[in-house]
């Protein structure tokens, strides 16, 4: 019976993972939902953990949970949304797409009853990290095979930033000219 | 350890744009004269132009190649920058939005597309397509004091994140087939695996069809199209329309006849009738419009119709007829745009096709330029759009869809009609108002190259044809 924790640790993280993550969409409430997240965030960790990788655990906790969900909850604070607005447009269509998401879903899990796991490619065998560790074998894929995808991340956030920047800029221009 | 860095030669071109993208962002501020900016992307874009075809080669552990059907894509990209660099500085001062960073997003965008038209890895593939899209969002919403570009740039940005999404699942689905995430790679996968009946891989294939028919709008995910052509300045609609258009393309043919080459007959029964229900969608509802940049819009989506139908023979002639039915629509394209801007004053729109009634007394030349611009998206030799839409057909009859071509006629006949009406008010009705033409010495720059380039394609297209098809030859069996 040793197959059995992992199973069991597995099921609860899979389900935990679903309904936070249905929590975090569909709660009115934005600080609330935020925090569900957290909740996503650590459990996802743990899943991580189980798959022995421990260094994406670490990484998933000190940046998601850690960083990114501070400036989440920074923005909801600034923003000021006490609760979500419900705008009739947007909310009149849910039985429809209610019935195509689970069409979808029922499709896909009738799709992938033929899905068939790959014999395992690359260099990278439970054995060699085992030997080398995570956090270098990690590094240095990152920083050769896949040094122009780390870049072009880079490039992303930058235009993002800009982005931002840009639109917000064009308030004060509108504002300054009287329009 | 240094003697293990990777070479960087291949990605100088796109370097390059990101740098001076990044500098003409940070100066803009000292910049007073904007037409440095404007003077820069132009000098940038040919000069990228230039690194493009002198530096070639695979790099990054094969992540990236640039390889011969790179270089066609880029020059699409490269020309589409410069003739909407051309465009934009009158139109821009107009509406205030002539800074910096316009021309800077503008950069970031066509790098992305860049990337997405030579990677060999699913991730960078994903993150080339982002960073084209952020871009593209944010100069959809510049005019965000007026409503209509507001809510073009909202739709455009949620369902071009949905899009995001499904294409990210399809990645995800082929991953775990595959174990691999390199697009040759899995080619190989499939085929040593004997995956083409495979159920999950039909899923995944499904799920990039979506994905990419989300990005060049095929009919039924085309509905932010209209509303973001509408509502975005239309410098940035002359440039959405062809660029992340191509890109869409690039990514498509790279996905589709190399990653799943294997699964063919299962994407091109996803991929028929998509392109039947776009090209007679686009032109039955362009039909009704009469505002010329939705007209524009439902015109575009048939010609992204059109343009997959080379994708659909899945051969070599297929893929080389696509690619230069895309280079040949940037120029009939963006010239008719280029026409529209010329039309916009501070408090006079343009947009409405019966301000364009008359106008071939008013201005003869602007009529006639328009008038070759439709000639060549209706498809009537000389012009450049006949050509296109001749070899397009050709291959996919060569490939043995003849039905397909059949209604594909049937639809450009249907298409002809929102032209002609143009043209028809313009030549045939009195002018009713007294419009105004808005022209400085870039956009006539602009014009003229556009227009030169539709007539002589139009004649002598040889050159342009060898060129896609020796493109082709070592991407293509």
């Amino acid at each position: 019976m040793e197959g059995l924790l992992p199973k069991i640790v597995f099921i609860y993280l899979a389900v935990v993972l679903v309904v936070t993550s249905l929590l975090v969409v569909t709660n009115r409430n934005a600080v609330h939902a935020v925090l569900w997240m957290l909740v996503m965030f650590l459990h996802q960790a743990v899943l991580f953990i189980t798959l022995d990788a421990e260094f994406l655990a670490a990484v998933q906790i000190i940046v998601y949970a850690g960083a990114v969900l501070v400036l989440f909850l920074f923005v909801v604070y600034m923003i000021n949304l006490r609760t979500e607005l419900k705008i009739h447009n947007f909310t009149v269509f849910w039985p429809a797409a209610l019935f195509v998401s689970v069409a979808l879903v029922i499709l896909a899990a009738q799709a992938l009853k033929d899905f068939r796991a790959p014999q395992p490619v690359g260099d990278m065998t439970p054995e060699a990290i085992a030997k080398v560790g995570h956090a270098k074998l990690l590094g240095k894929a990152l920083f050769t095979e896949h040094i122009l995808s780390f870049e072009t991340v880079g490039v992303l956030l930058l235009v993002a930033v800009l982005g931002a920047v840009v639109l917000t800029r064009r308030i004060r221009m509108i504002r300054g000219e009287g329009l | 350890m240094w003697s293990s860095l990777p070479s960087f030669v291949a990605v100088y071109p796109e370097t390059l744009l990101v740098l001076v993208a990044s500098v003409m962002a940070l100066v803009d501020r000292w910049v007073t004269r904007k037409a440095v900016f404007t003077w820069a992307t132009i000098v940038t874009a040919l000069l990228a132009l230039a690194l493009v075809f002198l530096t070639q080669g695979t790099t990054f552990g094969h992540t990236y190649a640039a390889d011969q059907y790179g270089v066609f894509f880029k020059t699409i990209f490269l020309l589409v920058l410069f003739l909407v660099a051309l465009l934009a500085p009158g139109y821009n001062r107009l509406l205030g939005i002539n800074f910096g960073e316009f021309y800077a997003l503008l950069m970031y965008a066509v790098t992305g597309m860049m990337l997405m038209a030579s990677t060999q890895d699913l991730i960078l593939l994903y993150l080339g397509l982002e960073l084209m899209s952020l871009s593209v969002y944010v100069l959809v919403g510049l005019l965000y004091a007026e409503l209509r570009s507001l809510e073009g740039a909202m739709k455009y940005f949620l369902l071009g994140s949905f899009a995001s999404a499904f294409l990210l699942l399809a990645m995800a689905f082929l991953y775990g087939l595959t174990g691999t995430t390199n697009i040759e790679a899995i080619a190989k996968a499939l085929l040593a695996a004997n995956l083409s009946a495979n159920k999950a891989l039909f899923l995944s294939a499904a799920l990039f069809v979506v994905a990419f028919a989300f990005k060049v709008a095929l009919v039924p995910f085309h509905m932010w199209s209209p509303d973001a052509y509408e509502g975005a300045p239309t410098s940035v609609t002359a440039f959405m329309s062809v660029g992340p258009k191509a890109a869409g393309f690039a990514a498509m043919g790279r996905v589709f006849l190399i990653a799943l080459g294997a699964a063919k007959t299962e994407w091109t029964q996803l991929l028929v009738p998509l392109a039947v229900l776009t090209m007679f969608t686009g032109a039955v509802l362009a039909v009704v419009q009469t505002n010329i940049k939705r007209l524009l819009a439902y015109s575009s989506i048939t010609h992204a119709g059109y343009a997959v139908l080379g994708i659909i023979a899945g051969t070599k002639e297929g893929m080389a007829a696509t690619m230069l039915y895309l280079f040949l629509y940037a120029f009939m394209n963006i010239g008719a745009f280029s026409v529209i801007v010329l039309m916009r004053r501070k408090n006079f729109l343009g947009e409405n096709i019966f301000d364009y009634q008359g106008l071939s007394k008013t201005h003869p030349t602007v009529a006639l330029l328009l008038l070759i611009f439709l000639f060549s998206l209706t498809g009537i030799p000389p012009t450049a759009g006949f050509i296109g839409k001749f070899f397009v057909f050709r291959a996919a009859f060569e490939a043995g869809h003849t039905a397909l071509v059949i209604l594909a006629v049937l639809a450009s006949a249907i298409a002809a009609y929102p032209y002609l009406r143009i043209v028809m008010l313009m030549y045939m009705k009195p002018p009713e108002k007294e419009v105004e033409i808005s022209l400085n010495p870039y956009i006539f720059a602009g014009l003229m190259f556009a227009v030169t380039g539709v007539l002589l394609f139009g004649v002598y297209p040889g050159p342009v044809i060898d060129f896609a098809r020796a493109c082709c030859t070592g991407f293509l069996p």
